[in-house]
């Protein structure tokens, strides 16, 4: 990573900012790892009501949502290679599939999440406070917990590309100052990691 | 591999790592749709850690980075593996 191409007035180091990427990664991987733990003591301890409420989500959209979130995952991941290639062009195309991909992510958790509205599963419904069992709302709280962190850092992560899509079409992104679009990578990554174990722990199991 | 400057990765690298953590979620969906009992949860949980470090290995680099950002991330996965063991024993044995 050591680069020489230091501009005039702004101070670059690629390897630092990389190490700055991972200890925040880090503290991310912790936070959901504490929100796995709580999942996996009350999933221990309300085993049938986890495997009853988890049968409510839909596999399909869940399915769709990690296929996608796996594509723009490695488009995101080449357009390092091709801005390492000097294809601006590419590179910028690569962005955009990406952020165009988490956005349909996105509108797919909205009719999912509305869908779940509509039936009356929402934290503090009414319904699910009559009808479920202490382990199924707890099931869905965790569901909307996690799901609705993840969204968030979905969201944060299409923001940061965008800044980077818009720094690359400036110019000062560029082969070698590559760092915020390879931290931008790495984020996109971590958020596609984290969805890697949601999506089997609410979606699958059962 | 190639110069100490940037390693940059060929695409077909990147679109054999997709194609296997495709596999590895409809393999995923399978092996849970079956009645395994318990041994669903660890099933699932395998394919998801292959599917991790593939990510981490190849999209993440860490496969072309210097050893001692490796052994970082290593560390913060022992520590989370460190907190689950010691959860689960108080739980296990309160």
């Amino acid at each position: 990573m050591e680069q020489n191409a230091h501009g005039a007035h702004t101070h670059y180091d690629a390897e630092a900012s990389k190490i700055g990427m991972w200890l925040f990664i880090s503290t991310e991987l912790l936070l959901f790892g504490g929100l796995f733990i709580v999942y996996s003591i009350y999933r221990y301890l309300n085993a049938d009501a986890f495997h009853l409420a988890g049968e409510e989500l839909n596999i399909t959209i869940g399915a769709i949502n990690t296929v996608l979130l796996l594509v723009s995952s490695m488009t995101i991941a080449m357009s390092t290679s091709t801005l390492q290639l000097k294809k601006k062009g590419a590179t910028l195309g690569l962005l955009a599939v990406t952020i165009i991909i988490g956005l349909v992510f996105l509108v797919n958790k909205y009719f999912e999440w509305g869908t779940k509205f509509e039936h009356g599963i929402f934290p503090g419904s009414e319904h699910m406070l009559n009808e479920f069992s202490q382990g199924e709302i707890l099931f869905f709280g965790l569901y909307f917990v996690m799901t609705g962190l993840h969204a968030l850092h979905i969201i944060v992560g299409l923001i940061v590309i965008l800044f980077a899509v818009v720094r690359i079409q400036k110019g000062t992104v560029h082969e070698n100052r590559a760092a915020l679009l390879e931290n931008a990578g790495l984020y996109w990554h971590l958020v596609d990691l984290i969805w890697i174990f949601l999506f089997p722990l609410f979606y699958l199991i059962h | 591999m190639s110069e100490e400057k940037h390693h940059i990765v060929p695409y077909r690298v990147y679109v054999f790592v997709l194609l296997a953590l495709l596999a590895l979620t409809f393999a995923s969906i399978g092996i849970t749709s079956i009645e395994l009992g318990e041994f669903t949860v660890a099933a699932a949980l395998i394919f998801a850690c292959v599917k991790t470090f593939l990510v981490l290995t190849y999209f993440m680099h860490l496969k072309y980075d210097k050893k001692y950002i490796v052994a970082m991330v290593i560390f913060v996965f022992a520590i989370f593996f460190a907190v689950i063991v010691i959860t689960f024993l108080d739980y296990l044995y309160r």
